[in-house]
């Protein structure tokens, strides 16, 4: 009925699922999973962390600082929010502090948005060219390199480079966190508060912590995604990005260290060759109801199902432990 | 009840618990908590002395659990003052109690299910370095002191029977064995007055001789012991001294038999409808038997 070319929709899923769009996913799945997985919270607003250091990093470069204080400023801006977020809404139970950390996203994408503000965030249009530095300083030569569909200009690898070099370095960072008693007191925590409370330890200072680190990683995840496009505006930190993070870690398996990492390669490729799929089944003319304009949404109804198919079938993602996941809640 | 009905002449004095040697742990004055109308719990005095096991007895919902809550930082406290040791731990959180040395367990065992039983109790240790976020990522700086706590974990599941299951997930335990657990890790704190609520619930009686033997030894470590029971064998076994609460008070107090003779300890679990009825006299008649 349809001339598919599986080979071709497969080509596009791995070249997505190695695009810097996966390693943001990736960076931002691994702090989520500091604050999900490991501590248990419930944070409905990541997605402000990355707004605030993507701004962050572009109204310093936009407004003339070098790269390195954009950078600094985006991820201290990430961790301030952490802070700031954390304080009041830590206290709460799980699902106020989902309502709340949602809001304070929304709260943010707002601001951004607004004209009052436009002199220094660009309101809607947000801020653009704001990747010159970071490509200035691309140590590798001009040129095309690697081969056919996987052929990246300079720019491009230097900034998948970058990329999943961070997402390295940060899994190495959660690593190190989670094979600490730091790590054993935090999942402590997500098991029980009270328990933990009765064995001397300060959960709420233990939230903090684990909620800023969370913060920082999505923050850098933020900047990443700014300097790879070049610009930001309001419109890219919609709340709906946030749940497709829960999925990239549930779907590699939450509380492990790849689990992130594997979970935004495989949302990714999933993504793209459904997409793929779609768009040569449909074509220009569309197909039955879906019109050529509502692959984009379609899609997802597909990824949906199919992870919601995985995770019937295997409740502790692709890298999580069996034996963790059914222990249940006394 | 009214505790102006007392005969002095053959009960022994309700209220505080006395220390003769005049060295008292704890100290607490004027206690209260109400749940709506509900004094759940209204305690003038208690002293507990350093060194010795005290048991707390007392009807279901005499308020035992909710006093414990209060003198660790789980339940507000409408009024009332408790010093532990030198410090004055009245109001303050849980986690500050636990780190003055002043340790409970729960009524229905709290352990980390999804946390091997030796890492359960190595949560216990005091002042890990490697707990410390700073320090987190610089091995270097508490590998030793974690060898240290595994080795000294391990023993302590030994101590408990769990050995077989050190490796596995706690929450695969059953509810007597997470009692255990959780004593293990208790103790594991290292504090200076350990509360234990109910430890023997769900322990089965075989085990529960070798249990009492062992809360039996902890004041020996330096560990000073109260705690919530409703069997009075085990009270007469275990406890230097019993302390009566009923209605929210402290109705008696004194050495087991003293209390298991007392009449209004009698008639507050006479007028309990609870099988502890049965416990409280089997246990006073095995009192009256020693005298
Ligand atoms: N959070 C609460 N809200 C309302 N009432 C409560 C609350 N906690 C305890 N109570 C009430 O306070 C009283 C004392 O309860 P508590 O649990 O302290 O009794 P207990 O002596 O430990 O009993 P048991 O031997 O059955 O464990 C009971 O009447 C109980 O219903
Ligand atoms: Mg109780």
């Amino acid at each position: 009925m349809f001339a598919l070319s599986l080979g071709s929709a497969l080509i596009d899923g791995l070249r997505d699922s190695i695009a810097v769009v996966a390693c943001v996913s990736a960076l931002a799945g691994i702090g989520l999973n500091v604050q999900f997985g490991f501590a248990g919270l419930l944070n409905f607003g990541h997605i402000g962390s990355a707004l605030v250091g993507a701004y962050g990093a572009a109204i310093v470069v936009n407004q003339g600082g070098p790269l390195w204080v954009g950078v600094i400023v985006g991820v201290v801006a990430a961790g301030v929010l952490g802070l700031l977020m954390g304080l009041p809404t830590l206290r709460l139970r799980a699902d106020y502090l989902a309502i709340a950390t949602i809001s304070v996203a929304e709260i943010l994408r707002v601001l951004a948005n607004s004209a009052r503000l436009q002199s220094v965030t660009g309101g809607p249009i947000g801020i653009s060219n704001v990747a010159d530095d970071f490509y200035s300083i691309n140590p590798i030569p001009d040129g095309r390199y690697g081969w056919g569909s996987f052929s990246y200009n300079h720019n491009t690898l230097w900034a998948m480079l970058v990329g999943w070099s961070l997402v390295a370095l940060a899994s190495l960072f959660v690593w190190g966190l989670a094979h600490s008693p730091w790590g054993r007191l935090l999942k402590a925590v997500r098991e029980d508060e009270e328990a933990t409370r009765s064995l001397g330890k300060n959960v709420f200072a233990m939230k903090l912590q684990a909620f800023i680190a969370g913060s920082v990683i999505g923050g850098i995840a933020g900047i990443i995604f700014t300097f790879d496009g070049g610009f930001v505006k309001p419109d890219f930190f919609i709340a709906q990005t946030t749940f497709n993070w829960y999925l990239v870690v549930i779907l590699g398996g939450a509380a492990t260290i790849i689990g992130p990492t594997v979970g935004a390669i495989v949302y990714w490729f999933v993504i793209s060759v459904f997409n793929s799929l779609l768009s040569q089944a449909i074509g220009r003319d569309g197909w039955w109801f879906i019109s050529s304009t509502d692959v984009g949404a379609v899609r997802y109804v597909l990824v949906g199902v199919s992870i919601a198919l995985l995770l019937v079938f295997r409740p502790e993602g692709l890298f999580g432990n069996k034996e963790e996941a059914v222990i249940g809640e006394h | 009840m009214s505790t102006d009905t007392i005969d002095e002449s053959r009960s022994p004095a309700p209220g505080p618990v006395r220390s003769s040697s005049g060295d008292p742990i704890l100290v607490a004055t004027d206690v209260h908590r109400s749940f709506g109308g509900l004094r759940a719990v209204s305690v003038d005095h208690l002293e507990v002395e350093r060194g010795s096991i005290v048991a707390l007895i007392g009807p279901n919902g005499a308020g035992k659990t909710t006093f414990f809550n209060v003198l660790t930082g789980f339940e507000k406290a409408d009024g009332g003052t408790w010093r532990f040791e030198d410090h004055d731990l009245s109001g303050k959180p849980a986690y500050y109690i636990a780190r003055a040395g002043m340790v409970r367990t729960f009524q229905s065992a709290r352990v980390f299910p999804r946390l091997s039983v030796l890492d359960n109790v190595r949560l216990g240790a005091q002042n890990q370095a490697g707990e410390r976020f700073t320090k987190a990522l610089m091995k270097w700086s508490w590998r030793d002191q974690e060898a240290e706590l595994a080795e000294r974990a391990r023993e302590l599941v030994e101590w408990v029977g769990l050995g077989p299951k050190a490796e596995d997930f706690a929450g695969i335990l059953s509810g007597g064995q997470r009692k255990l657990l959780e004593l293990a890790r208790a103790v594991m704190a290292a504090p200076r007055l350990l509360m234990l609520d109910e430890p023997m619930a769900g322990v089965n009686p075989a085990l529960r001789q070798a249990l009492l033997e062992k809360i039996s030894e902890l004041p020996g470590e330096g560990i000073t012991v109260l705690f919530v029971e409703h069997d009075m064998d085990v009270v007469s076994a275990a406890a230097d001294r019993v302390v009566c609460m009923a209605e929210g008070q402290i109705i008696a107090s004194g050495t087991p038999s003293e209390v298991a003779a007392n009449e209004h300890v009698i008639e507050a679990y006479l007028g309990a409808s609870s099988g502890d009825l049965r416990d409280t006299r089997t246990g006073a008649d095995s009192s009256d038997g020693e005298l």
